[in-house]
């Protein structure tokens, strides 16, 4: 585990992005998952903004892993954790009041995003920092990948448009519904499906390439 | 959780001046941390708020190049606004100056419950007219495409662009009230024009113009001449 190869490094950014994603093998962090994916601008900063404070609180929190005794490691890791959210929401706030307008109470709910705490606790916790960082980075590029994969949908089919840009003529009838919170459901259940369905067409694959 | 760690990390339990030692000078150096990136950022966030009120105001008074922010007293009395809270009772408002600093419009916010969550507006109020002759939508939680018509529909925004929002002689409320009608019934010049389909929300602006012009412009009228001029 602790010595980082180039090969275990591509490997640990790759299982997070892949093999592990957060969005549709573990399903964690459904609530902004579903929230913010009205389009894809918002999904994106959003997928951002989470793999800021994932990678930023996973070095730190790998980096002190022998200093901070075990009785208090969770409520060391959620007071790290608030400090990078905090500095995030001032770092939006700062860029654009739309897109913080946008993304409303999620970006502060970072806080309490299960994924963070659980590569926290789960990887960070017992890795060096730089396994660490890129294990949360591989994460947080799955959660944006998750996140951008769902925006893009909904904001197709509910708006006719993609990062902004009108797609379809002006007679597109846009799929309203994708944008109410009915439309989270159907367009997650929708890549859920897909994505187990590709997961199991390479168990059936692999067996037969080794051979 | 069962952790079987390599590395020297004290299996012991710790003693109790060494948590609260660890959570000390973690807390504290967050704190810090923080203050830091609140300091950094101030400036840069007090300027987009400035910027985006500015455009809003600017949009509901297209004549407008530079803004004051006043309060209008619950004891009668206008003054310019501090920054920070605005006192008990006290109404915000906006005067709109063009290049030459002369009054261009005053704009006020309002709101009021739509379908799904407040819809917060901001108008334009010409004092010469004594009507509103702008609106725009703050923010709002609206049904897409339903609801949130109010912020695009073009007949219905052409309601504000001469609504009568007069005051009665004793100039203590408006003459008649503003008030959002069914679709395709409006008469008079203090109507508003509902969306066919978006009632609820159309209602709510109007009320939330109503409930502002009553309050607000009764105390400005007597104090009209304060804010003609750039301060």
């Amino acid at each position: 585990m602790s010595t980082v190869a180039a090969p275990r490094t591509r490997d640990e950014f790759l299982e997070g992005l892949w093999k592990q994603n957060p969005v549709f093998v573990m399903v964690l962090g459904m609530c902004p998952t579903l929230a913010v994916t009205v389009s894809a601008v918002n999904a994106i900063s959003m997928g951002l903004a989470t793999t800021f404070v994932l990678v930023a609180s996973c070095g730190l929190v790998s980096s002190m892993r022998r200093l901070v005794p075990r009785e208090v490691r969770i409520a060391t890791y959620i007071v790290i954790i608030a400090t990078f959210v905090t500095a995030v929401d001032y770092a939006i706030q700062a860029l654009s009041l739309a897109l913080y307008d946008a993304l409303g109470a999620f970006i502060q709910l970072i806080v309490v995003n299960c994924i963070i705490l659980g590569r926290a606790e789960a990887h960070a916790s017992r890795n060096p920092p730089v396994t660490a960082m890129v294990n949360a980075a591989g994460m947080g590029a799955g959660f944006t990948l998750g996140l951008v994969l769902l925006g893009a949908v909904r904001e197709i089919l509910g708006a006719g448009t993609l990062f902004g840009i009108a797609l379809f003529g002006a007679g597109f009838q846009p799929w309203v519904v994708m944008l109410l919170p009915p439309g989270g459901f159907f367009v997650l259940g929708g890549w859920l499906l897909a994505f187990s369905w590709w997961a199991r067409r390479r168990e059936r694959r692999e067996p037969a390439s080794h051979a | 959780m069962n952790e079987s760690p390599p590395a020297p990390s004290a299996p012991a339990p710790a003693s109790t001046r060494d948590l609260v030692l660890t959570l000390g000078v973690v807390a504290a150096v967050c704190g810090l941390v923080i203050v830091g990136a609140y300091q950094l950022s101030l400036d840069a966030v007090t300027a987009n708020r400035r910027a985006a009120l500015e455009r809003s105001v600017f949009t509901v008074i297209p004549a407008a190049t530079s803004l004051a922010e006043f309060v209008a007293l619950p004891g009668g009395g206008v003054a310019p606004a501090t920054p920070g809270e605005v006192p008990p009772g006290a109404l915000r408002f906006f005067a709109a100056y063009d290049a030459a600093g002369n009054l261009a419009g005053i704009a006020a916010e309002g709101v009021a419950k739509g379908y799904a969550d407040s819809v917060r507006v901001l108008f334009g109020y010409q004092p010469g007219c004594q009507c509103i002759t702008g609106l725009g939508v703050v923010s709002h939680r609206e049904t897409p495409g339903i609801g949130d018509r109010i912020v695009t529909d073009k007949a219905f925004l052409a309601n504000f662009r001469a609504l009568d929002a007069r005051l009665n002689a004793e100039l203590s409320a408006l003459a008649s009230e503003i008030r959002t009608v069914k679709h395709g019934t409006k008469k008079n010049a203090w109507q508003i024009d509902a969306i066919s389909g978006a009632t609820i929300t159309s209602r709510a602006v109007g009320k939330a113009v109503n409930d502002s012009a009553q309050a607000l412009l009764p105390r400005l009228a007597p104090e009209l001449e304060k804010v003609r001029k750039k301060p």
